[in-house]
This record gives structure tokens, C-alpha cells and sequence, in this order.
């Protein structure tokens, strides 16, 4: 399935006519072991525009994740300039980027990280909570978060009821709910089946065509960067390829394609495709 | 974060481990239990000293006559025979924080009613005296100036008196015999009880002290003098000036000895409820350190549960918590805790206290603002306790409590 990637300089359609989301400026992260000092990366320039798809590929220890918790400032950068929708927040206080976690991006982890004992319905409303947006609206908004990937009627299920695909839509959900720009997702497919990843695929593709929704995804499957629009590769903290794919798989189409794995998730699946309809 | 949200993930944290949660309560509801019940009896037995004071009578200051020692030989107490009804009336006209004052004689006597007899102890007194100790008259009534300047066989008997003489006859308005004179009875005590100091109150005659004087003991001196002060607070400076007069007149020299006794009877009861005062204290103090030992018993639980959480922390801190937030949630799961177990203990120390005063009947009081105290210290408990553990999740970093096994 592997198609031929072009080295080219990213959309540059959407560089004509928009300001990027995200520029990092020669950034470089080090951690200071006392002993040792791993350089984690060492002088990322990148910028990402507003409804982009874009897969970090790079073998491990290169530096994505180092990466994706800068651009989530759930970290900051040790040099080097981070503009998120051209403010610069290399030196807001903790307070400034939690408020800018809470309202501006949306985070989806390999390991779904969702409250254990807590229903669907509370998981996807804690962004919310932290808004201070009153319960009666959080429940609506987390209900309506839930039905965008095909999650109604499970919103009182507790993540030890859902499966892994289920419990990666509950995490998605609550990544969508407070409606971030930005969407980063960290290996969210590590955990799952094929078909279920494709699903995942299929969620982001349509996030990322109706709501325009920016999406950073970090992935080692060279088949599941297929579905994104860009592919940015690292190497030793650095970015090594920075290619627009050509060829791109639609993940709609291709779910029809693959076996069914149990008949709940394609229920599933089709409520999604109908919604998407 | 809104107040009600705040709360809710607190009770439900706390909901999840309920064994937990209660073990780590138990030490906070012991500790508040343990502390309410002393205060309670401790308040409850200083009540009952407090309502004794009152008792004794109407800010009570009492002149005895001297003992006597000659040749080191003690030759008992009111032996000396200086106080005399002219020094109680120095008294009454020269100091003025004195309110009211009576003479006084006493002796033991026979009394003979038909073919009864007792032995009791006779007060020969002026008409203020029932006044003075808050002693009313029940059947009857009591002498007056009339009688005492006449030093007439009138008499007023308590009620263990009348028990041991008349029976069921009524004693008021017939004769009996005390010393063998002939007396009328014109009244009859209410019954006081006990005294503080442990003798029968009730056990006594009273009669014009000039009668006593005259045909009972045959002196003419006092052996004490009962006076009420104007206020509680005028205690002190009228013993002082009264002992000053006295001395004056009884023209004692610097060197030599007060041949009278100034004391009231409130300093010894006062002094009483003091060390009650201090017992509490003490052993209230001592419950206390149950309630630090629950605090540490939450500050343990809280660090546990901080460590078993750091996943969720993260996730909550992904999501936007500030670090505010996060020391806020744990803050008042702390809170919430002590709070808990402070009101249960309240309910335990309330219980225990009433199974005290029904049981061992023991007096006991609780005090509204003990309740009201033992919860804000249980809250402030939690509050110290729970901020150690909850500036530790605060303090947590996003990606390393996310990556947290
Ligand atoms: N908290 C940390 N302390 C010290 N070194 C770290 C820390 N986090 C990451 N590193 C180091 O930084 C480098 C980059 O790590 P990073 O997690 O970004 O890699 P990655 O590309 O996400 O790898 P993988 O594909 O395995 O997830 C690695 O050498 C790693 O050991
Ligand atoms: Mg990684």
C-alpha cells in the first residue's frame, strides 16, 4: 500500500491564504539528567497551517513526542520560538498554558488515558469542567461530542464497558468537546486492531474536512499516515522529510474493504458513515 | 472549576475506597469524640460548681472570730471574743460595698417536741441572713428587728428538724422546747440540701441572735458576721476594708495576727471550679492528639492516593487543570474527609456524653460553641494535612503523570 511520497514544501495553498496555527522556530529541547544531557531535539522549524493533516513519522526516540508535548504546551521549549496562532508561548506562565490545553487543543494519547470508573459522558465533559462551563450545557455538549464518533447511547459506560476502539472515540470525543483548533493525537492507533485504526482514520478525516480541524498525529504505520495530508518525518531531533502524500487514502472508502472484526464496532462504523453522509 | 464539581469528584473519590474512607475518618471521629466528651463533663461539673456558688448565697463574705491558740494549745475555732455586734455595725454603716449584713451565734442545743427529741445546731442571726444565703421562708415566716431587739423565744426550724420532731404535724404556730426554754415556731426552711462542704443544711434552728446571746449561750460577743457584698466583683475590696476596720477597732498593732477570719465562700468554690477548669483543659488537650494523629492518618491516605491518581492527574492537567485546580481537588477531598469524620465525631462525642450523665450520672453540658469549634478544628485539621499532599499533585508534571504505571 506504500505510495510514492514527494518532497515538496507543505500546502502551499493553504500558506497563501492563512497564517499557520503552529511555527516553531528552531527549537530545541534538552534534558538535563545532571550526569548527561539528552538533546531530544535540536532545531525543529516547522510550520502547520489551518486544516492540516499532518503525520510525524521517525523511528523511536527521535523526538515526536518530545515534539507533540511542546506543540500541546504540555511542556516548553529549553530554546527556540513556539507561535500558536501567532502568539508566542515560549514564555506564558503554567496558568496561561493550561488555559490553552483546555480551549485550543485537543489531546488523544496511545493510551486512551480516560478515568477509570468514570461514565463516557463525565470523561468527555472534563475539558468543560475546567472551562467552567455549567453542568446542564457540558451535558449537552459532551453528548453531542459523543455522537460525532459514534458513541450515543453509551455515554453512561464506564471505560472497563468499552472496547479499545470505543474508548479511543470516548478520548477523541473529549479532545473535540470544548471545539480546540488544534487536534494532536500521539500514537492513538498503537493499541488497536487494524480495522479499528482505520475507523479512528475515518473520524480524523472527517473532523479534519468539516470542522477544519488541524490534526497532528504521531504514527510508526506507514499505512496509517496514508490517511493524512502531509507526512513530516524526524531523525535525531531534527526533521529529516517534509512531504505532502500523494495518493492519499479515504478511510471511508476503504472500511467497506476490510472484514468486519466483531459486529458491534461495524455498527458502529456505519453509524459514523452515515453521520458523515 | 465550579464549587459543585469540585465537590462532586471529591465524594465520589472518597466514595470509591468507603473502607479507606472510613479508617482514615475513624481518627478524626475519635479525636472529636474523645475531645467533646471531656469538654462536656468538665463543663457539666464546673455547671454544677457555678450553681453551688450560687447556692451558698448572694456574693457571700463571712467574718468569723478567731481561733485561739494559748501555750500552743488550740483552743478551737470562734474562741476569741472580740467580734462584737459594734463591729458589725461599723461595718454596715462604714462600708458601703456591704449590702446587706447579719450577726451571728451559734451553738448546739437540744430541742424537745411532746416526746421527741434531737440535737442540732442553732444560728442565732439578724433578719437579713435568709437574704444573705438565698434562704427563703417556706411555711410561716421570718423575724424582725422587733423580735431581735426583744430577743424573743421565736425560731424558724429546717425541714430535717421538723422530720425528727414534729413528724407530720404541722410545726408553725406551736411550742417547743430548745435548751428547754419554751420557743414558738414561726416558720419553717425550705429545704437547701447539702452543702457544698458535705453537712445537712437543713439540720438547723434559726432564731434572733440576741436570743441566742441571752438565753442560750449567755455571751455577748459574735462568732460571726455574714455580709453580702454589692456585686461579685466588690468581693475582694470589702474583705479588705472590712478586715482593715476590724483591726482598727479591735487596735491590733502591725506585728500581731487578724483575731478574725475574712473569707467567702465563692474564692473557695471559684478555686474549685478552676482546677475543673484546668482538668478539662488537660484532658481535652490530651483527646486532641487523637486528632493530630487522624490528621497525619488523612495526610497518609492522601499521599497514597495522590500516587495511585498521578495518571488522572495528568490527564486532568492535559485537559486544562491548572495547578490550582488540582491542589483544590485534593484540598477538599481532605476537607471533605475531616469534615466528615468532625460531624460524626460531634454525633459520637454528643452520644457519649448523654450515655455519661445516664449511666454514671454524671452532670454534662455541652457547649453550642464546642460543636462549633470541634468542626472548624477538624476542617482546619484537613486543610493542614491535605495541603502537603495536594501541593504535591499540583505540583506534578503533565507528561511525566501522564506516563506515570
Ligand atoms: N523526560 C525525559 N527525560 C529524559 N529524557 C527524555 C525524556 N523524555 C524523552 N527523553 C528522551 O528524548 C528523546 C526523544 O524522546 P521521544 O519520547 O520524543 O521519542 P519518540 O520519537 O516519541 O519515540 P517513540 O516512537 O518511541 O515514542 C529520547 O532519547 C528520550 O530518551
Ligand atoms: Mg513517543
Amino acid at each position: 500500500m506504500r505510495e510514492e511520497l514527494v518532497e515538496s514544501k507543505p500546502d502551499t495553498e493553504a500558506a497563501a491564504t492563512s497564517a499557520p496555527v503552529i511555527r516553531v522556530e528552531n527549537v530545541h529541547k534538552t534534558y538535563d539528567l545532571g550526569e548527561i544531557q539528552v538533546h531530544a531535539l535540536r532545531g525543529v522549524s516547522l510550520a502547520i497551517f489551518p486544516g492540516e493533516f499532518v503525520a510525524i513519522m521517525g523511528a523511536s526516540g527521535s523526538g515526536k513526542s518530545t515534539f507533540m508535548n511542546l506543540a500541546g504546551c504540555l511542556d516548553r521549549p529549553t530554546r527556540g520560538r513556539y507561535l500558536l496562532e501567532g502568539q508566542d508561548v515560549s514564555q506564558l506562565t503554567k496558568k496561561e498554558l493550561a488555559a490553552i490545553r483546555n480551549r485550543r487543543i485537543g489531546f488523544v494519547f496511545q493510551g486512551f488515558n480516560l478515568l477509570p470508573r468514570t461514565s463516557a459522558l463525565e470523561n468527555v465533559e472534563l475539558p468543560l469542567v475546567y472551562s467552567g462551563i455549567p453542568h446542564r450545557q457540558r451535558v449537552e455538549r459532551s453528548m453531542e461530542a459523543l455522537r460525532t464518533v459514534g458513541l450515543a447511547g453509551r455515554e453512561e459506560h464506564h471505560p472497563a464497558q468499552l472496547s479499545g476502539g470505543q474508548q479511543q472515540r470516548v478520548a477523541i470525543a473529549r479532545a473535540l468537546v470544548n471545539n480546540p483548533s488544534i487536534l494532536l493525537a500521539d500514537e492513538p492507533t498503537g493499541n488497536l486492531d487494524s480495522r479499528t485504526s482505520v475507523e479512528i482514520m475515518e473520524i480524523f478525516q472527517r473532523l479534519n474536512e468539516e470542522r477544519n480541524l488541524t490534526i497532528l498525529l504521531v504514527t510508526h504505520e506507514a499505512d496509517i499516515a496514508q490517511y493524512a495530508k502531509r507526512t513530516v518525518t524526524f531523525r535525531d531531533g531534527k526533521v529529516r522529510h517534509d512531504v505532502l502524500i500523494e495518493g492519499r487514502l479515504i478511510a471511508a472508502q476503504v472500511l467497506p474493504t476490510l472484514a468486519s472484526v466483531d459486529e458491534d464496532d461495524e455498527a458502529d462504523a456505519s453509524d459514523g458513515a452515515e453521520a458523515q453522509a | 472549576m465550579d464549587f459543585m464539581a469540585v465537590l462532586r469528584v471529591a465524594m465520589r473519590a472518597l466514595a470509591r475506597n468507603k473502607m479507606r474512607t472510613a479508617l482514615t475518618m475513624l481518627g478524626i471521629i475519635i479525636g472529636v469524640g474523645a475531645v467533646i466528651c471531656t469538654v462536656a463533663i468538665g463543663e457539666g461539673a464546673s455547671n454544677q460548681v457555678q450553681e453551688q456558688i450560687r447556692n451558698l448565697g448572694d456574693n457571700i463574705v463571712f467574718i468569723s472570730a478567731g481561733s485561739v491558740t494559748q501555750g500552743g494549745v488550740h483552743m478551737g475555732s470562734q474562741a476569741t471574743k472580740t467580734l462584737t455586734v459594734g463591729d458589725a455595725e461599723a461595718i454596715r454603716q462604714q462600708v458601703p460595698l456591704v449590702s446587706k449584713l447579719s450577726p451571728g451565734v451559734g451553738s448546739q442545743v437540744q430541742v424537745v417536741y411532746k416526746n421527741q427529741n434531737w440535737y442540732t445546731r442553732v444560728r442565732g442571726v439578724g433578719p437579713d441572713y435568709m437574704d444573705i444565703r438565698r434562704w427563703p421562708v417556706s411555711e410561716g415566716s421570718l423575724f424582725g428587728q422587733h423580735e431581735v431587739a426583744a430577743a424573743s423565744n421565736v425560731c424558724l426550724i429546717g425541714k430535717t428538724v421538723v422530720e425528727n420532731t414534729f413528724g407530720d404535724e404541722d410545726p408553725v404556730g406551736k411550742t417547743m422546747r430548745v435548751q428547754n426554754l419554751p420557743f414558738l415556731v414561726i416558720g419553717v426552711l425550705q429545704s437547701k440540701g447539702q452543702s457544698p462542704f458535705g453537712f445537712d443544711e437543713d439540720d438547723t434552728l434559726i432564731m434572733p441572735y440576741t436570743t441566742v446571746q441571752k438565753k442560750i449561750s449567755g455571751i455577748d460577743w459574735l462568732n460571726f458576721i455574714m455580709c453580702s457584698a454589692v456585686s461579685n466583683d466588690a468581693i475582694a475590696p470589702a474583705e479588705q476594708q472590712m478586715a482593715a476596720l476590724l483591726r482598727e477597732r479591735h487596735h491590733l498593732r502591725p506585728d500581731e495576727d487578724d483575731d478574725f477570719i475574712v473569707r467567702s465562700p465563692s474564692d473557695l468554690a471559684q478555686a474549685q471550679a478552676q482546677a475543673g477548669r484546668i482538668m478539662t483543659l488537660l484532658l481535652a488537650s490530651i483527646a486532641s492528639v487523637s486528632l493530630l494523629v487522624g490528621g497525619i492518618g488523612i495526610m497518609n491516605i492522601m499521599l497514597v492516593s495522590v500516587t495511585e491518581r498521578t495518571r488522572e492527574i495528568g490527564v486532568r492537567m492535559a485537559v486544562g487543570a491548572t495547578e490550582e485546580d488540582v491542589q483544590m481537588q485534593f484540598l477538599s477531598e481532605a476537607l471533605v474527609l475531616s469534615l466528615l469524620g468532625g460531624t460524626a465525631g460531634v454525633m459520637l462525642g454528643v452520644a457519649g456524653s448523654m450515655a455519661v450523665s445516664s449511666m454514671l450520672r454524671w452532670p454534662t453540658l455541652i457547649p453550642p460553641e464546642a460543636i462549633g469549634v470541634a468542626v472548624l478544628f477538624s476542617a482546619g485539621v484537613g486543610v493542614f494535612f491535605g495541603y502537603y499532599p495536594a501541593r504535591k499533585a499540583a505540583h506534578l508534571d503533565p507528561i511525566e503523570a501522564l506516563r506515570y504505571e
